[in-house]
């Protein structure tokens, strides 16, 4: 009962309250980049939750028997492995559903470089997740990538047909909104200390 | 490529500051831009490792650049790049490990920084290191600018200080939420507004509307 509360608490805490694009502007660059289109930046979230799934996956293994006889290869292998498994699920996504793959188009290389991976990598080191807690934190904060992009492409589809002043259109209104949506999603915090 | 004059490479560097400044105009590099600028000396700090990095990758990656075969040569700019951000992550750690604690896991970030790895893809990959060296100073600096000034504006409303040094005195009432998250989006939203409105204030002085690519490039 203990460990499944505590495991709830992960995936709230990386859903919601240390979301991790509104509070760790991680994954700002799909964020900004994809969210034009609400069924594109859905589809993309879940991209991302599947190569986050995977990541913890491989970083606990790497944890558990690589890095103690090498610290400071940290970096680097998290970066290959995070690599490879990208190219894996390009190909996958290819063969499966070509439709998806020209929607994502070169977005799904670029999960790579997506700060965000990396950093569920780093989070969940520093923090000592198991597997079974990385998984889940990796779900949540995958969640929690797709929430916040399903909810700015939808205030950007709304936007799109508003009377905007069009020297404020383009990269500051989305910053601007994703100020007030991160101010939104500070509400949240107000969860762990109720508890 | 050899005939390249002084002139073009102190162009590349040049073209960064400001011109094609990564966070303002091309809006690269966003994460560490505004996740770690709530004072101004984080920004430096941050500025300065990605500016290490940068010009240490460059200069790597266009001296090998004909040995490095085309199909993997996204995985060796990562290597490169990731072994360069352990060495800035273990300098930081050991000379200044106070501000090491603050940016946290946000220097080993720097590797997916796509700033550096777009200009290793657009241009080390294709120019000579001295071109490459330019262009990666430029860019490295031209993005600390934009972070210490981004860091500056926030700590200067956030904590009424800057570097530190309390400006106001007791009587401000510093407006915290510039130095929580949302602070970042909102204040690097109303610079990119502030440099928009400059700009179009200069083009109707000047009467011409200069064709513009630059925010298409950004959506």
């Amino acid at each position: 009962m203990e460990d499944n509360l505590q495991l709830l608490w992960i995936f709230v805490g990386a859903l919601l309250v240390n979301n991790f694009t509104l509070s760790y502007f991680l994954g700002l660059c799909p964020f900004f980049g994809v969210s034009g289109r609400l069924d594109t930046a859905f589809r993309l979230g879940l991209a991302n939750i599947f190569v986050m799934v995977i990541t913890s996956l491989c970083a606990s293994f790497l944890n558990a028997f690589v890095l103690p006889h090498a610290p400071y290869l940290r970096l680097i292998s998290f970066i290959v492995v995070i690599a490879s498994t990208v190219q894996f699920v390009e190909m996958v996504v290819r063969k499966l559903s070509p439709v998806l793959f020209r929607a994502l188009g070169i977005f799904l290389p670029l999960i790579t470089t997506n700060c965000a991976i990396l950093a569920l990598a780093l989070f969940q080191t520093s923090r000592g997740y198991g597997v079974l807690e990385g998984i889940v934190f990796a779900l949540g904060a995958g969640g929690g990538l797709t929430l916040a992009l399903v909810l700015m492409a939808g205030l950007r589809e709304e936007a799109e047909l508003s009377n905007i002043p069009g020297i404020i259109r383009g990269t500051a209104m989305n910053l601007i909104i994703a100020g007030i949506l991160s101010l939104a999603f500070m509400g949240f915090a107000g969860l762990f200390s109720a508890s | 490529m050899s005939a390249k004059t002084p002139e073009s490479a102190y162009a590349e560097l040049v073209k960064g500051l400001w011109e094609e400044n990564p966070v303002f105009i091309q809006v690269l590099g966003m994460c560490p831009a505004l996740a770690v600028t709530n004072t101004a000396v984080n920004g430096l700090a941050m500025g300065g490792a990605t500016l290490f990095v940068m010009v240490m990758s460059s200069l790597m990656i266009s001296s090998l650049r004909k040995v490095i075969p085309r199909q993997v040569r996204i995985s060796t700019y990562i290597v490169v790049i990731a072994t360069f951000v352990t060495v800035a992550d273990m300098l930081l750690e050991a000379f200044t490990p106070l501000i090491h604690k603050e940016l946290g896991a946000f220097i080993s970030l720097i590797v997916v920084n796509c700033l550096i790895l777009g200009r290793q893809e657009a241009f080390a990959s294709k120019n000579t290191p001295r071109m490459a060296v330019a262009d990666g100073l430029g860019m490295g600096i031209g993005f600390t600018f934009a972070l210490v000034l981004l860091g500056g504006a926030r700590e200067v409303l956030g904590k009424g200080a800057l570097f530190g040094v309390s400006l106001f005195g007791d009587a401000f009432e510093p407006w915290i939420i510039m130095i929580l998250p949302p602070g970042g989006f909102l204040m690097l939203g109303f610079l990119l507004l502030l440099f928009a409105s400059v700009k179009e204030a200069k083009e109707n002085l000047n009467g011409s509307p200069a064709a513009d690519t630059s925010d298409e490039r950004a959506a």
